[in-house]
């Protein structure tokens, strides 16, 4: 003891003097560092290619600048007016200047486009205009703008450009509900030809219930084998559940067109053995029923691997144990086995239903008119119309949705008891 | 045991083979008294878990029959024979709380929640955690969940329990303690139990009798003292408790005891016959280090020989003391720490010496 008290007067001192708390200070501030390091590649990486874009969806859902930034004097002037009648004079008198600027910055397409979402025939009125304002020189306005195109008497056409005046806009979010805000400024719904984006929501969430329900079907019996064979055979069987891993997402996809459409292998075989007459050929393809087949197929490792984990840790004494305690097969299964499988088939469940609700390239491809999901509107919106907008809110809605489902998961299952492997 | 009435197992010629070409069990032919406590006790690859298994129901044997009251139950399966057994890691349900563990086998016997909470209720009590009907296995401790394991075994009141290594996992101050609480629900309920285990001193503790399974076959089967004082062969002489072993030839017999010339030039010396061949045969003498003494009076000791120190061990109580006899280096000497206890120095040549009857001829080593 008298040593140490020699070589440390201060036993929280260390032997250069430093206190031993900062030194443990900055030892664990060094480690911290080092671990941060790490993973900054990575963190920067996502940061870039996932965090960014995501803002920027965000940010894009509501963006509406394209009007206050082209038609500012326009939108000044209209927001004095009381909506009842036509404008007065001096704001048929800006727009006609706004407009010139606007033909010359190549703007008015966008423009009209813009407007077009929420009024048709808007994009051919500020497209026509704009070609014939050029030759306007003088007043009275109201009239010339009037004889150009007989759309410029109508007040609505001047509500519809108040209304989407503001820089926020909450209009893409409506449109993906099948809503939209009258030029009243009134939530409405849209006329019936429109109202497509509902139905394919419930649609989409539908068909990853139907392809979760099938995968949790289809991989229970298979995981419940694998865990309970010898490992050597199980491993042997798990390569050829995770054999569609290996293969392309496209050949495992357009494979099934082969087996499953009209002229296809399935139907070839039913005809052949005379089980269905030659002109009633099922329709498993270019349709739900093909969505859900290919799906499933793509899918179901998803569901068996974490199942197979969960499993594999389920001593087989608890059932013994059940069977001992007077318990039949079927009630030692029941009571027993399956409510510690739940862990696995939750996060199997999550997993598949998650990547089911964004699932693009197999609808697109099997899917035909009515086996098309929600993402695949997207990207019709996002290559096609270019309503970058409304793919951008279509998009975030999805997104919430799944956040939601997470949590509701969370709550019920607990995150903590989620076993992926 | 010789009315068959009396017995509440009966093994019967049984057999047990996994792949068809080694049986696991060979021949077994036991019995198992009401109210007894047999504990199958060997090392791991014994074949006495399968023993178990086969009576619980989860594997089938091969050949012969187990009768449970005296009637057959080959292919009554695990459910139907109304057996409580308690396993290696407890198979405890993690998702159901203790209370909803006990009432497990209740329920499925349909019985009325009343009775279940009550029964529940006692059975709690009998194993000393009352208070922990509503937690989860996995909140209680290590000998919390056997205690509840035991009690749920116990809890739809089988005749007969059966418990596969249940302390494995306990240390050892718990095992001691378990050891004998299970032996006192043993005694005041009065059930059968039939127990596997490795552990001799698990055994020796609990058992009314033990039998000693060595590569499917039972090499003995007796009463805990017998089974030490008396083995009936070498492998249950070298299993149960410390053992000295020394090799010679039988040359000579009479009556109960032979002659052993021991290998190694340690000279002739009497044991008393066991197992041993005629004479001319290889043997194998078996002696406890607790009956040998150290340098023996003239007359104390029927048989002497000579042996050199090699290693003294303080222990306390008694100085485990290594010697050198006849070529054996490892016999071991337990000289208890009395007064006037002979004081040894490592390397001196000493005289040991025991008697004929502790000395048993056991059969010969193998090779």
């Amino acid at each position: 003891m008298a040593n140490v008290a020699d070589t440390m007067p201060d036993p929280m001192t260390g032997e250069d003097g430093i206190p031993l708390k900062t030194k443990l200070r900055i030892a664990e501030r060094r480690n911290r560092i080092k671990a941060a390091l790490l993973v900054l590649p990575l963190f920067a990486f996502i940061l870039v290619t996932f965090l960014v874009p995501i803002g920027q969806m965000l940010y894009r859902s509501v963006e509406n600048n394209i009007i206050a930034d082209n038609l500012p004097r326009t939108i000044e002037l209209l927001s004095e007016w009381d909506g009842n009648n036509l404008p007065p004079e001096p704001v048929f008198e800006t727009m006609v200047a706004e407009l010139k600027i606007a033909r010359e910055t190549k703007e008015i397409g966008k423009i009209g486009k813009r407007l077009n979402y929420e009024m048709s025939g808007m994009l051919s009125l500020f497209k026509k205009s704009g070609r014939k304002v050029r030759k306007l020189e003088t007043g009275p306005y109201k009239e010339a703008l009037i004889k150009i195109d007989k759309d410029w008497g109508d007040p609505e056409v001047w509500a519809t450009i108040k209304q989407v005046s503001d820089r926020i806009t909450g209009s893409y979010y409506l449109a993906a509900v099948d809503l939209k805000r009258s030029p009243q400024g009134e939530i409405v719904a849209q006329p019936d030809y429109k109202q497509i984006y509902v139905s394919l929501f419930i649609k989409t969430l539908w068909i990853s219930l139907l392809v979760t329900m099938t995968c949790i079907l289809l991989g229970f019996p298979v995981s419940f084998l694998l865990s309970n064979l010898p490992m050597r055979t199980s491993n042997l069987l798990m390569i050829l559940v995770l054999l569609p891993f290996w293969t392309s997402l496209l050949v495992r996809t357009t494979s099934w067109i082969a087996l499953l459409q009209s002229e296809g292998m399935i139907n070839d075989l039913l005809v052949t053995i005379g089980f269905i007459g030659d002109d009633e050929r099922l329709k498993m393809m270019f349709n739900q029923t093909g969505t859900i087949i290919a799906m499933t197929h793509i899918l179901l490792p998803f569901m068996i691997l974490p199942l197979y984990s969960v499993m594999k840790t389920i001593s087989p004494s608890y059932v013994r144990a059940a069977r001992s305690l007077g318990a039949n097969p079927f009630t030692a299964f029941w009571r027993i086995y399956f409510p510690q499988t739940l862990p696995g088939i939750g996060a199997g469940s999550i997993l598949v239903f998650i990547l089911s609700i964004g699932y693009y390239i197999t609808p697109a491809l099997v899917g035909g008119q009515d086996g098309q999901l929600i993402s695949n509107l997207i990207a019709y919106h996002m290559q096609s119309s270019l309503n970058w907008g409304l793919a951008a809110a279509l998009g975030s809605i999805l997104l919430a949705g799944v956040l939601v489902l997470y949590m509701i998961y969370n709550k019920i299952v607990g995150i903590d008891n989620m076993k992926l492997g | 045991m010789s009315d068959s009435a009396d017995n509440i197992v009966v093994f019967d010629h049984v057999q047990k083979s996994y792949d068809g070409e080694n049986l696991v069990v060979k021949d077994l032919n036991l019995q198992v008294a009401r109210g007894e406590f047999l504990t199958m006790l060997g090392p791991s690859g014994s074949g006495k878990t399968t023993v178990l298994m086969m009576l619980a129901g989860f594997e089938t044997p091969t050949h012969g029959q187990i009768l449970l009251e005296g009637t057959p139950i080959n292919n009554v399966p695990p459910h139907k024979r109304g057996i409580g057994m308690v396993f290696q890691n407890y198979a405890l349900f993690p998702h159901m709380t203790v209370g909803e563990n006990l009432a497990f086998p209740l329920e499925v016997r349909g019985m009325n929640k009343a009775d279940a909470e009550a029964k529940v209720k006692r059975a709690l009590e009998m194993v000393r955690l009352p208070e922990f009907g509503n937690r989860r296995p996995a909140q209680l401790s290590g000998g919390q969940q056997q205690r509840v394991a035991v009690a749920r075994a116990l809890v739809f009141e089988p005749e007969l329990v059966l418990m596969d290594e249940p302390l494995g996992a306990l240390d050892k101050n718990l095992r001691e303690e378990m050891q004998y609480e299970i032996k006192h629900i043993h005694e005041s309920l009065g059930v059968s139990m039939v127990y596997v285990t490795h552990d001799q001193s698990e055994a020796l503790t609990m058992s009314n009798r033990i039998a000693v399974f060595e590569d499917g076959v039972i090499q003995q089967l007796a009463a805990p003292d017998d089974l030490y004082e008396r083995p009936d062969n070498a492998f249950v002489a070298g299993f149960i408790g410390e053992n000295n072993r020394l090799f010679g030839k039988v040359i000579g017999e009479d009556g109960a005891s032979c002659q052993v010339e021991l290998e190694g030039g340690g000279g002739v010396v009497n044991a008393k016959k066991v197992n041993n061949g005629g004479v001319g045969s290889r043997t194998t003498l078996s002696l406890r280090p607790e009956r040998v003494t150290i340098n023996p009076t003239e007359g104390q000791s029927a048989n002497s020989c000579k042996a050199r120190v090699e290693e003294l061990i303080y222990l306390g109580d008694h100085i485990r003391t290594r010697v050198t006899v006849s070529g054996n280096e490892d016999f071991i000497i337990k000289v208890p720490n009395a007064h006037g206890h002979p004081v040894l120095q490592k390397g001196t040549e000493v005289k040991v010496g025991w008697e004929t009857e502790d000395c048993r001829a056991l059969d010969a080593p193998a090779g």
